[in-house]
């Protein structure tokens, strides 16, 4: 019985592959949008503007202190009963992105925040305009300290994407749903799913630990 | 747009989200429970420094890492029974739960053992302390300070992952809106009160994190 399934399994490998490539295009979308939103709002956010300061507060606390699960559920059931009607793939990018400017948000006003003080004033003394201070100065000193947890964060936004497969979008996860109500060998099934998820995440992660040693050597 | 927002609802439906509300709590707890056992074992097998404990444990923390919860999820919810092994969707959710959490609480743990300069475990074996007793009265009384904080951000994710959990029709929180939603087919009032919800428990986990920092800042100066 195993092998049968096992054959059954291969064959519909192009199915799996079809959803690594929607996982590829919707993890990759939003991480593309969610890092220029979380960068934005990050410099924003340790630029200082009060009630600016606050609203970002707020958004990214409804964002981290909620599950994406529900998050997904309000874009795409309640957004269309307020007159904006999403389509599953653009519902997913949307909310996906929202959640991960959250994050990314959080990581780079922290990595600002690391910056020496004096960095700045010493750009301010050289003459330097708020733009220039930001771009030259305090932004390549807080990169360091930003890629490590950036990489770690795209990660978890990347398994967080799996969630998108209750909308209807199939990535590998509802791929790995609907071949488990034909073959049903859990085990097998989400074995491979595992895998796919694993071979995008894994090198990933040591990406994320070589930007961290790599911080450590340097005395960040 | 919140003119058709319909409180009364909610109101009707306040019982069920107080239920499911319990009930995400409790799963919270017992996949905490559970996470920490299983995170506490992973730890020490991964710093004792002998292969054939360290590898295994570091092979179960990196692929939990490496792979989706909901994908965990349903490989046990579906492929635990073709072993022949049956659990209930709750035992399930649950199991699942804590085997995630458990690979970052032990990353969370050597982290903070790792935080302990060496010379003080140097000291305890010139103390003639064993591996368990200065493991006992040196490393942990001091890395359970700097872990906690770490441990209750790992704690508000397992609160917001145990959401996932509605899916293989555990009833929690997210469940209780789905059942508003089925009902009644008002998602607003459904998701944005369990949205609600979950920030409440959001806040409580930060402040106690927020004030457990404070302490700990008060007591090293």
């Amino acid at each position: 019985m195993w092998s049968f399934y096992f054959s059954q399994l291969a064959d519909s490998i192009p199915f799996f592959l079809k959803g690594l490539w929607m996982t590829f295009k919707i993890s990759g979308i939003s991480l593309v949008l969610g890092t220029i939103l979380g960068f934005c709002v990050g410099i924003a956010r340790a630029g200082g503007i009060k009630p600016l300061r606050y609203l970002l507060y707020i958004y990214v606390d409804v964002m981290r202190g909620t599950p994406y699960l529900v998050q997904i559920f309000i874009v795409f059931f309640i957004l269309p009963e307020w007159g904006i009607q999403l389509a599953a793939f653009p519902a997913a990018i949307f909310s996906l992105t929202l959640y991960a400017g959250a994050y990314i948000c959080e990581i780079v006003a922290g990595g600002i925040e690391a910056v020496d003080e004096g960095q700045t004033e010493a750009a301010m003394a050289t003459g330097l305009n708020r733009f220039q201070r930001t771009r030259y100065v305090v932004m390549p000193q807080a990169m360091r300290t930003i890629l490590p947890p950036l990489v770690g964060q795209y990660v978890l936004l990347i398994k967080d994407s799996s969630i998108v497969s209750v909308i209807g979008l199939t990535d590998i996860t509802r791929v790995g749903w609907l071949t488990v109500q034909r073959i049903p060998e859990g085990i097998m099934v989400f074995g491979l799913v595992g895998i796919l998820y694993f071979s995008i995440c894994y090198p990933l992660i040591l990406l994320s630990n070589w930007f961290e040693r790599r911080l450590r050597a340097q005395g960040g | 747009m919140l003119s058709t927002f319909n409180f009364r609802v909610i109101w009707d439906y306040m019982g069920l989200f107080l239920q499911g509300l319990w009930a995400t709590a409790w799963i919270s707890a017992i996949g905490l429970t559970g996470a920490l056992s299983v995170g506490i074992i992973a730890c020490m097998m991964r710093i004792s420094g002998k292969k054939f404990l360290s590898a295994p444990a570091i092979a179960y923390i990196e692929l939990i890492r490496s792979t989706p919860l909901l994908v965990q999820l349903y490989f046990f919810y579906f492929g635990l029974p073709s072993l022949g092994i049956r659990f209930t969707e709750y035992q399930t959710g649950i199991f699942a739960l804590s085997l995630n959490s458990g690979a970052y609480m032990a990353e969370i743990l050597r982290a903070g053992v790792q935080s302990i300069p060496g010379g003080q475990v140097e000291a305890g074996i010139a103390f003639g302390l064993n591996y368990l007793q200065r493991l006992r009265y040196i490393i942990l009384p001091q890395a359970i300070g700097v872990t906690i904080p770490p441990m209750l951000g790992q704690t508000i994710v397992l609160v917001k992952d145990s959401a996932l959990l509605s899916l293989i029709s555990v009833f929690e929180l997210t469940r209780a809106s789905q059942i508003l939603t089925s009902e009644r087919f008002m998602p607003a009032e459904g998701f944005l009160t369990v949205a609600v919800f979950y920030l409440l428990l959001y806040y409580i986990l930060k402040s106690l994190s927020g004030w457990w920092q404070r302490r700990l800042i008060h007591r090293q100066a």
